[in-house]
């Protein structure tokens, strides 16, 4: 299948680890394969050609240091321009001159607008200030309705008006309503639309212009593939979009739309929408997003996700534990229990820097943690607890009571085995160059730990 | 504060790092017995399947509406769909979707809807078909392709067997290379099962349930709406249950969707649970001796596993009581790569049998369909063309394919 683009970045570095400094052709090379990845990221095409050509100028203009090897150099270059493309640094909302502030809410149909309207006014809520949310999809069945009860949850009131019919009105209404009850802001939000449909583009106009917003947020998907590019020019060229709402950031998709959205339009991606619930709404940090594209995983959310899944008293014992080699598998079975609430366990993987490269179908590791499971489960406590006991034929035996094979067993008490040791190589202080791993895994050795 | 992390973060990656060996190891081993099925497998599948049963691969096009049933019984099928053709209304518009399907071309209006999505890519084809081939065509081909999402690898794949085939053929003339192109994606389209039936199934005894799934904001309660009023229109009993007890104001969205359609609606209380509306409704369709039922879901992120386990979940109760005769993946027309993931996911948790790629209407072009049916075996059953009541119809390959490089 496809790899993910960290892994194609990491497959090229890895390949260039060992060489000298690159030459013309070597960097032609890497080029080809950053542009490969990236399409497989879903960036848009024409974005892509722009990048590369962006990093084969800084390469060219490079300095040497002397200090790093060339991989670690275009790993550097590739990053910097990342960042610069993804909108530098977190951006804020813009300040009006004069209350209430007006956000404009734009986008495709499913792209998640509704929900990032009342995300959005539940953030500014908490923020102290007096938003209220306008509803201006007369298009779709409910959409009022949703606004409304998504307001009520976030204690935002929500301008609503069952049997209007012109967007504009309601629009200019609400606004007339934010000024002369001392709102501080005005989320409006409108119909889906698409990028190719005139009329209803044209009406966007018509909103716009009534409103004058402060901000126009473009929502869109963090699935979108290659028409990304397409809508972004559409939307900002019918009204002035001043920034983005990354939505469904949550999946796995890898998000090159976010890419080809900002190179078009200009403008940074202001927020990210990262779960259901109202309040998971992030700031988007562009330096997050260019190191989990560049398989540097994204250790920041892996923390996140870790922190609510483990206990983090637990862990520390299982910690300790680890550090001195006497974890066992009954501990091996309550932390994965533990690891299963932080997601499918191919998503957890490509987090881990380096680990992207893992020659794993996306979904077949996923497959074969309940065997797993089946072996230990297999196991008696006494087995569980000092693993050099299982001999060959208790491994018969817990291959039969699993299910599996002899060589599953034998395969998972090795591992086992070889990564007590290893951690406690790691927790040594000095592994020395990238871990050599059983069965060819490798971890760079600056995983931060 | 990393500090204080350490703990959590190294006890996962030891966990990560064991299972990750486990199953590096699996796959080195050549004889793994859960080896992912590839293209090849399909494609060696499919050929042993076809000289069993040797069926005759006419291009349907061609092919009668009675002809069709007639072939269709012929082969056994259990399905009992339409045992009796629709009174014909006056408009071809007003036509039931089967009957689209099958009938005169429909061509007109796909081409109509897709004419905007193919702009671009029509001009990029213009571009390369110009002149003669040289390097320029494939680059451009190529790029025309993974410009709608068809992805790298089956991009660069298709354009590889493209080359081949014009050497063999001696085709010089770019413009010749359009109609080799457009055989090459149908053959993709086609290469798990040449001239498969692409009609939504029917229960040999009803209700015939039709589950509905997908990721968030794919359409999946406009898509049972336009599928209810297109039965009822048939003169079939419609039963839809608000499954989706989770999004906001869902279960009224599906309740506008009833009333224009004139079906029936099953729903709980806002956050009850969806398996439990699933189960009533089922009950609901057969007590009220109703045909056909559709169960519209909430958008659920395919790595979210909880609530993946309560889809399936939602499945199970429903064969408690009945069967579900289709479970429809509803996706995105501008989903890109991901699109994959999504379909096999939802295949692994809700047992999908066929694909609805919505909003075709828009720029997108929807080429990761190609890949969904080229590498998971789904078939692609139904495309969304807009937002109106009547604008769901049936995918049929050619037609798609000729659209998008016309």
């Amino acid at each position: 299948m496809f790899d993910t683009l960290s892994g194609r970045l990491d497959e090229i570095f890895t390949r260039l680890r060992g060489r000298g400094r690159l030459n013309e052709k070597q960097v032609d090379e890497v080029l080809r394969e950053i542009r490969l990845a990236l399409l497989e990221a879903d960036v848009s095409l024409r974005v892509v050609k722009a990048f590369v050509k962006d990093v084969r100028e800084r390469a060219a203009g490079a300095e040497i240091h002397k200090s790093l090897t060339p991989a670690q150099q275009v790993i550097k270059l590739v990053h910097a321009a990342l960042i610069d493309m993804l909108g530098k640094e977190a951006s804020a909302l813009a300040h009006a001159d004069r209350p209430p502030r007006i956000i404009l809410v734009a986008g495709l149909q499913g792209s998640g607008k509704t929900t990032a309207a009342a995300k959005l006014a539940r953030h500014l809520k908490s923020q102290g200030r007096r938003p209220l949310l306008a509803a201006c999809d007369l298009q779709r069945p409910a959409a009022i309705r949703q606004l409304q009860i998504l307001g009520e949850q976030a204690g935002v009131p929500t301008h609503a008006e069952a049997d209007a019919a012109d967007p504009v009105a309601v629009a200019w209404r609400a606004l007339t309503l934010a000024r002369d009850e001392g709102y501080t802001d005005l989320i409006v939000d409108t119909a889906g639309r698409l990028n190719v449909d005139r009329e209803l583009m044209a009406q966007l106009a018509q909103i716009h212009d009534a409103l004058d917003p402060t901000e126009t947020l473009l929502v869109c998907d963090a699935m979108t593939g290659q028409d990304a590019v397409n809508v972004a020019e559409a939307f900002s060229s019918e009204v002035e979009v001043t920034g983005v709402i990354l939505t469904k950031l949550d999946g796995d998709a890898r998000g090159g739309a976010a890419l080809s959205m900002t190179y078009v339009t200009g403008r940074p991606i202001k927020f990210a929408g990262v779960g259901e619930k109202l309040s998971d709404l992030e700031a988007f940090y562009p330096d997050r997003m260019a190191s989990r594209i560049l398989g540097m995983g994204d250790v920041l959310t892996l923390i996140e996700k870790a922190e609510s899944a483990f206990d983090t008293a637990e862990a520390k014992k299982m910690e300790e534990k680890l550090r001195k080699s006497d974890f066992t598998f009954e501990d091996f079975l309550s932390q994965m229990q533990a690891l299963k609430k932080m997601g499918p366990m191919s998503q957890v993987l490509g987090m881990l820097p380096g680990m992207s490269k893992l020659p794993v179908g996306d979904v077949e590791i996923d497959e074969q943690l309940p065997r797993i499971e089946a072996i230990i489960r297999s196991m008696t406590m006494q087995e569980r607890n000092n693993p050099h006991l299982i001999n060959g034929s208790r491994r018969t035996r817990i291959a039969r009571g699993s299910g599996t094979s002899v060589q599953e067993v034998n395969k998972l008490v090795k591992q086992f085995d070889d990564v007590r040791k290893m951690v406690k190589m790691m927790s040594a202080g000095k592994p020395g160059g990238p871990m050599r791993l059983p069965g060819g895994l490798k971890v760079p050795p600056n995983l931060g730990l | 504060m990393l500090e204080e992390l350490l703990p959590q973060i190294l006890v996962g990656l030891a966990l990560v790092v064991i299972v990750a060996g486990v199953v590096v190891a699996r796959r080195r081993r050549p004889s793994g017995r859960r080896g992912a099925t590839r293209m090849k497998d399909f494609e060696a599948m499919e050929r042993a399947g076809r000289t069993a049963v040797e069926t005759p691969t006419r291009p349907r096009a061609e092919e009668g509406k009675e002809e069709e049933g007639e072939k269709r019984e012929q082969e056994g099928e259990e399905r009992d769909e339409q045992a009796e053709p629709p009174p014909k209304t006056a408009s071809a518009a007003e036509a039931p979707l089967q009957e689209r399907m099958q009938e005169a071309p429909p061509r007109p209006t796909l081409r109509d809807r897709l004419v905007k999505s193919r702009r671009f890519f029509a001009a990029r084809l213009a571009e390369a078909f110009g002149g003669g081939v040289d390097e320029d065509t494939w680059e451009d081909l190529e790029a025309a392709l993974i410009q709608a999402d068809v992805g790298v690898e089956t991009s660069t794949k298709i354009v590889a067997r493209l080359r081949v085939a014009a050497t063999e053929r001696g085709i010089i003339d770019a413009a010749e290379l359009k109609g080799l192109l457009a055989e090459e994606l149908v053959a993709l389209f086609e290469s798990v099962d040449p001239g498969r039936d692409r009609a939504l199934a029917f229960a040999p005894e009803p209700p015939t349930v039709w589950l509905v799934v997908g990721v968030n904001g794919t359409g999946k309660t406009t898509t049972i709406g336009k599928l209810a009023s297109d039965l009822t229109r048939r003169g079939q009993g419609v039963a839809l249950a608000a499954a989706d007890t989770f999004r906001a104001a869902a279960d009224e969205q599906l309740q506008v969707w009833a009333g224009r359609s004139s079906a029936q609606l099953v729903r709980h209380q806002p956050g009850a649970d969806p398996g439990a509306v699933a189960f009533d409704a089922v009950r609901f369709a057969r007590a009220r001796g109703l045909d056909v039922l559709l169960i519209d879901t909430a958008g659920r992120l395919h790595t979210k596993t909880p609530l993946m386990d309560e889809l399936s979940k939602i499945r199970r109760v429903v064969e408690k009581e009945g069967s579900v005769t289709e479970a429809l993946l509803v996706l995105d027309a501008t989903a890109g790569q991901n699109g994959l993931a999504q379909a096999r996911r939802f295949t692994q948790a809700a047992g999908v049998t066929g694909v609805v790629l919505t909003k075709l209407d828009g720029s997108a072009k929807g080429g990761i369909a190609l890949a969904i049916e080229s590498e998971l075996g789904l078939p692609i059953k139904l495309i969304g063309v807009g937002e109106g009541i009547d604008d769901l119809e049936p995918f049929d390959p050619k037609t798609y394919v000729d659209a998008l490089l016309s």
